[in-house]
């Protein structure tokens, strides 16, 4: 039962760091901590890729040649690595778009308040 | 050199475009639409080509790079994703003729950018539709997702808001899709579709793979916006500009829904889903659902680009209850109702567009019949458009809505039956509504003709591709045999 | 940020500190495709380096040693870089991005080595501009009419 929880550290983080993204994003009502939210949870499973490319007793995935033929039980998996490289890329380009959609919102409601968004918007649609 | 690389040409060739607009155009912004309009001309074509090629030869496979699978990616070329790009790039070229206008009008000095997003939107859904690896998908998936975000935001005051809507519910999704990615990953070994299709079924009772199927239908579920997860369509495809929303209304939720039929029928195959979850029965219900519930929520909208918003949600319903059905009758449905909505959608957000252009409001209730006297064509196109949405014979529409219900009777659900025809009727209110306000004459108090000449027809590049989808409709309705047996009972998956 | 108070600790620090920075960026560049490092990773690092100018010496003074207007099309010749790669492989006979038919070297896999060297010049390239651009953006923020 203890080895539940000890043996799998590393996924039980995760899964606390993505419940820690999800709250942010849902139960927040500023913009910018939903984007706070949804960072956090972006991290995690990029953390959870890379927790996963571990195995017992294997090193960095350099080859050194001067270790004679090459094993590849004794390298990580680095194929998680490399893709989570390209989610690192998306989550920074989906940071930069959403800072960009809150400055212009903030320059034409001056409130960065979901709920009073809201309200400014409906009044709009009244009104048009 | 074109025939052997054809699979990849398309997002290739759209991609270069977007590359070569910010560069090219920077100080010249005229070329901007020029460079746009080529490259998803030769998109259209290369796709006709694949197509033919697909239908002669079989199951065309690209490796990128010269890697062979499972270690390399490749592009897959089978019936389906043939089909399926072609309606996509087809679709675009002709609403693209018409944004020239429509940009020009509304985003005057950002237009150069604003192509070159565009560019950028197509790539990803073609890139999507092509690939058979999963991770390949996701990259894809989240280049048109960005593409769409900014896409959005540049309408009126409001679109920021939607657009960051949007962004938090599309991230929130493709990181759902992610992670069953990853579980795919590690419990399989594989990333290759094809590899996993003959992996997954000695797997049946793993958790992990089957999380990994829950996760990405999920995820995949926000990108098509099936009933609950739809919350971000309304919004965004009502206060982006005319141009955005006739470019991602046919075919944004399109490739959600490709996705999902990739990963259920091909990938999993249905023999996996019956055995794990009830995936299919759910995605019946929820398509039934939404059916009734956009059908409702469209009757009590004012504006028409807000109708069809959430009549677009109602129709992406008819799809998820194709899916669902998991019988031959019911993905002819789908894939056919993916062809038909996509031509009737355009169709009707065109004509908004000509609307807002001209008159400078799509409200309903105040347009009149002085509007069918100024613009016949438009109010024509309209016409047509609004019955097959209805489903009237010989429009294409009544043809997908004949394979669902035979698919219903064919699985014995009278329930879903009764929720198509009941849409049928739905559908017929809040449009006749439109028509009746435009051709119809007020009983007393007629409205003066004030001569305000002003008030034209649309003018001719935002008129022509109007007509050439109502005609389409007409057309490929009465056509329809000829492509259901040539090319949609090959994409029937294995198995059924 | 908009007002920029001048500060001599700041200022000689970042001036001596950004050229190191640029040149481990540039080693983690050409590093990436057997150890640790890349296109995406060494294209940061400059961008910090360009950033940490902007931050110390001030927007004005900043835009004359790497001005606005570039990073749009040097955004765009990065990409550039790495699709030309790929198409002169289609070029060449092979398939997209296959760079063994590029004959940059005589042995097969040390031509797909350097191939991939050009796309992560490229890939630097790109995400360099687009990083500085995206500050330069943020830090704009005109108020909409």
């Amino acid at each position: 039962m203890l080895d539940f929880f000890i043996g799998h550290y590393a996924y039980w983080f995760v899964f606390i760091l993505m419940a820690i993204g999800l709250y942010g994003m849902t139960v927040k009502c500023n913009l910018v901590k939903k984007l706070i939210g949804m960072t956090i949870f972006q991290v995690s499973i990029i953390l959870f890729f890379v927790a996963s490319a571990n195995k017992w007793g294997a090193t960095v995935p350099v080859l050194d040649h001067s270790a004679g033929s090459i094993d590849p039980t004794k390298y990580i998996n680095p194929l998680p690595h490399t893709l989570m490289l390209t989610a690192i890329v998306v989550g920074v380009a989906t940071l930069g778009v959403a800072l960009a959609l809150v400055i212009t919102i903030y320059n034409r409601y001056q409130t960065l308040d979901e709920t009073r968004l809201l309200e400014h918007m409906r009044k709009d649609d009244d009104s048009e | 050199m074109i025939l052997s690389n054809s699979p990849a040409l398309a997002p290739l060739s759209l991609l270069l475009a977007a590359i070569v607009i910010p560069m090219v155009a920077f100080r010249r912004r005229w070329l901007a639409f020029p460079i746009a309009l080529c490259a998803s001309a030769f998109a259209t074509g290369i796709s006709v080509v694949n197509l033919v090629r697909v239908l002669s030869e079989g199951v065309i496979h690209y490796h990128f790079g010269g890697w062979i699978p499972p270690i390399g990616i490749e592009y897959v070329l089978d019936p389906l994703s043939a089909f399926v790009t072609l309606v996509v790039n087809a679709v675009s070229l002709l609403v693209l003729v018409h944004a020239h206008r429509s940009v020009a009008a509304e985003l005057p000095d950002r237009s150069m950018p604003y192509y070159a997003v565009v560019m950028l939107m197509l790539t990803g859904f073609n890139g999507i539709i092509l690939t058979g690896d999963f991770f390949n998908l996701y990259v894809f998936l989240e280049i048109s997702s960005l593409a769409l975000y900014g896409m959005i935001a540049v309408g009126n005051k409001k679109s920021p808001v939607a657009a960051f809507r949007y962004l938090i519910m599309g991230t929130v999704g493709g990181s759902f899709y992610l992670l069953g990615v990853g579980f795919v990953y590690m419990t399989t070994g594989s990333l290759n579709m094809a590899d996993i299709a003959k992996i997954a079924p000695t797997l049946y009772h793993q958790p992990a793979l089957v999380a990994a199927l829950g996760l990405m239908v999920v995820g995949l579920g926000i990108k098509m916006a099936i009933f609950p997860l739809h919350g971000w369509l309304p919004d965004a495809y009502t206060y982006a500009p005319s141009a955005s929303s006739a470019l991602i209304a046919p075919v944004g939720a399109k490739v959600g829904v490709y996705a999902i039929i990739r990963v259920i029928f091909y990938v999993f195959g249905v023999d996996f889903v019956r055995h794990s979850l009830p995936l299919t029965d759910i995605l019946a219900w929820l398509g039934a659902i939404a059916i009734v519930y956009g059908s409702v929520l469209a009757i009590a909208q004012k504006e028409m680009k807000r109708m069809l918003a959430y009549s677009s949600v109602a129709q992406i319903g008819y799809i998820g209850l194709g899916i669902g059905l998991a019988n031959p009758y019911g993905i002819i449905g789908a894939v056919l109702h993916v062809m038909n909505h996509a031509l009737m959608k355009a169709c009707l957000f065109l004509v908004a567009g000509n609307f807002r252009l001209k008159l400078g409001h799509s409200t309903i209730p105040r347009l009149d019949h002085r509007v069918r006297k100024r613009m016949p064509w438009t109010t024509a196109a309209f016409t047509v458009g609004a019955l097959s949405m209805v489903g009237v014979p010989p429009t294409v529409g009544f043809f997908s809505k004949w394979y669902l219900a035979l698919g219903t009777i064919q699985n014995g659900r009278w329930l879903f039956l009764a929720a198509l025809l009941v849409s049928s009727l739905l559908n017929a209110v809040y449009f006749f509504r439109v028509l009746e306000k435009v051709y119809m004459k007020p009983l007393e108090g007629d409205v003066p003709d004030d001569g305000d000449t002003a008030l034209a027809e649309a003018p001719g590049s935002m008129l022509i591709p109007t007509l050439v989808l109502g005609i389409a409709l007409l057309l490929l309705g009465l056509f329809n045999a000829v492509i259901v047996t040539g090319i949609i009972t090959r994409i029937v998956p294995p198995g059924m | 940020m908009r007002t920029h108070r001048p500060n001599p600790i700041v200022s000689l620090v970042s001036r001596v500190v950004s050229p190191f920075i640029m040149m481990f960026a540039l080693y983690v560049i050409f590093h990436g495709h057997y150890s640790p490092g890349g296109g995406f990773q060494g294209g940061t690092l400059i961008a910090a380096a360009l950033i940490l100018i902007r931050l110390a010496e001030g927007n004005e003074t900043a835009q004359l040693q790497f001005p606005r207007a570039w990073a749009t099309p040097l955004g765009s010749l990065g990409v550039l870089i790495y699709f030309g790669t790929g198409l002169a492989a289609v070029f060449m006979g092979g398939r997209f991005l296959d760079y063994s038919v590029l004959h940059l070297a005589h042995h097969a896999t040390m031509s797909r080595s350097y191939g991939i060297l050009l796309v992560e010049i490229g890939v630097g390239l790109a995400v360099t501009a687009i990083l500085v651009s995206i500050f330069d953006n943020l830090l704009e923020g005109k108020p909409d009419a």
